[in-house]
């Protein structure tokens, strides 16, 4: 079997972090978090539904996508994925654009559901692939939804981890802070270092992020791939077929 | 005007825009995704018909951002984003008419949303105590456009669990529908099509048009000509290359 491309390896590594979820949801323009989800789902990591908006077989709502925002609300819902044209240190997303809105320079498709769902799901586990300067600053340039809010608004939800394709981060809720947890093994903590705007924790070890094993890439290329196919077909078209 | 149309895993009425596209004079409408949109919103902000748009997000999915969207903000022109601020958890409030009811919401945290949303509040929770909750006007759409599945003699259309299609057509003045069959019978008499029917209260105008989603996809009928869509993302990157286009579809050239 070949090795893990790095698509797999961002598979495996969301699919880790939703261990003990049971419902999890998978909003707009995810294949990579759809991917993990369906492959959380097949090894048995936790989650019993998965529901993909946008999907027909992979989605189970009645009442059109408000049941999402509805679910999430009354807690039927205990992980989902966003991500952001900015994230900052404070997990803070930006999903609306560069530069100082109305007028910026650089137009992303906007918010979605961000600034709802942020405060209601317990686990959004964030995930952006570049992993630079211009998308992990020091503060977002507009926030679509705020990382963490005062003691009292009511907000069952918010951020745990952030993965790109260098590391991944988890979320101290308390502190308002990163901590980098373990670097994948193409890059280095000082990669990281280097192509962070924001300041994060770092413990004195830094594991590297753990390898997909075999019984995950055989998972990707065939079930896995066979099922983000119906909403993700150029996606899928990607992986590898095994 | 305001045209509420619906996002592209519903049924869009293709047809019915490019149609719209023929006709309408520029820059007369307000264009409200529900919740989001891709290839109808930015065929129509390309065309000059769309002064404001509000919505989610406006984007082509898989193939990247929305071209002419992109554009049209570039020449700042007015959008607004953040029609998913929350709202009462516990309640389905959507944007049917009646109170849109509050949010559990963070005032700072929201700030740069809510500085361009002077139309949106943050009151105290009126059932709680030192609990602010961000309190949103209910939207009215003047017509909802959207393709479905079958209409039946007496005007009521079958959605199936497509139930954003429900709330468009109850938060609008009225309602336009393309279907691609004609149901010989009532959905009333049959209780297992009665639990997927819009009701004929609800419509104003049907239109039988098979394929009226293309080239986006139709659930259950087929799925969306990537090559059609592909084509159009190239094309679309340069004003004189959406229009090139748009010609070419508009007189009828190049649809299936």
């Amino acid at each position: 079997m070949s090795e893990a491309s790095r698509t797999e390896f961002l598979i495996a590594t969301l699919a880790r972090l939703l261990a003990g979820s049971r419902r999890v949801a998978v909003g707009a323009q995810s294949p990579i978090p759809g991917s993990s989800a369906f492959l959380a789902q097949a090894l048995d990591l936790g989650p019993r539904q998965v529901t993909v908006l946008g999907s027909r077989r992979n989605n189970d709502f009645t009442e059109g996508g408000r049941e999402l925002f509805d679910r999430a609300a009354q807690g039927r819902i205990d992980a989902f994925f966003l991500g952001g044209g900015q994230i900052d240190g404070a997990a803070n997303i930006n999903l609306v654009g560069i530069g100082n809105y109305p007028q910026g320079k650089v137009r992303f498709p906007g918010s979605f559901g961000s600034s709802y769902l942020y405060f209601l799901i317990p686990r959004v586990i964030l995930f952006r692939e570049e992993h630079t300067p211009r998308t992990l600053v020091e503060t977002v340039d507009f926030i679509s939804a705020p990382g963490t809010s005062p003691a009292n608004v009511y907000r069952p939800g918010g951020p745990t981890a952030l993965v790109t394709g260098r590391c991944v981060f988890t979320f101290d809720r308390d502190q308002e802070r990163f901590t980098l947890t373990s670097t994948h093994p193409w890059s280095s903590t000082q990669e990281v270092r280097d192509e962070t705007g924001f300041a994060f924790d770092e413990p004195e070890v830094i594991p590297v992020t753990a390898t997909p094993d075999p019984a995950m890439l055989t998972m990707i290329r065939g079930p896995v791939r066979d099922r983000i196919a119906e909403t993700y077909p150029a996606f899928a078209a990607s992986l590898t077929v095994v | 005007m305001t045209l509420a149309i619906p996002p592209e895993y519903c049924g869009v009425a293709m047809a019915a825009t490019r149609e719209l596209i023929r006709r309408a004079k520029p820059a007369t409408c307000t264009s409200s995704p529900c919740p989001q949109s891709g290839l109808q919103a930015d065929m129509l902000i390309g065309a000059g018909l769309v002064a404001t748009v509000e919505a989610a997000a406006v984007t082509m999915g898989e193939r990247g951002p929305a071209p002419r969207f992109v554009a049209a903000v570039r020449i700042r022109r007015r959008h607004h984003d953040g029609r998913h601020l929350p709202r009462h958890p516990r309640r389905p409030a959507g944007f049917r008419e009646g109170p849109a009811l509050p949010p559990p919401a963070r005032y700072s945290g929201h700030r740069h949303v809510l500085a361009n949303r002077p139309d949106w509040r943050v009151i105290d929770n009126p059932f709680g105590s030192d609990d602010p909750i961000i309190a949103l006007p209910a939207i009215r759409p003047d017509i909802a456009l959207f393709h479905c599945e079958m209409a039946d003699a007496h005007g009521n259309l079958w959605i199936g669990r497509r139930r954003e299609l429900a709330t468009m057509a109850h938060a609008s003045a009225a309602t336009v529908a393309t279907v691609e069959q004609i149901h010989d019978g009532d959905f009333f008499a049959d209780e297992t099509l009665a639990a997927g029917a819009l009701p004929a209260a609800y419509i104003d105008a049907i239109a039988h048009v098979p394929h009226g989603t293309w080239p986006l996809a139709m659930p259950g009928f087929h799925d969306a000509d990537a090559g059609a869509l592909d084509a159009y993302c190239a094309a679309a990157t340069t004003p004189d290359g959406f229009a090139a286009w748009l010609a070419k579809h508009l007189s009828g050239t190049g649809a299936a």
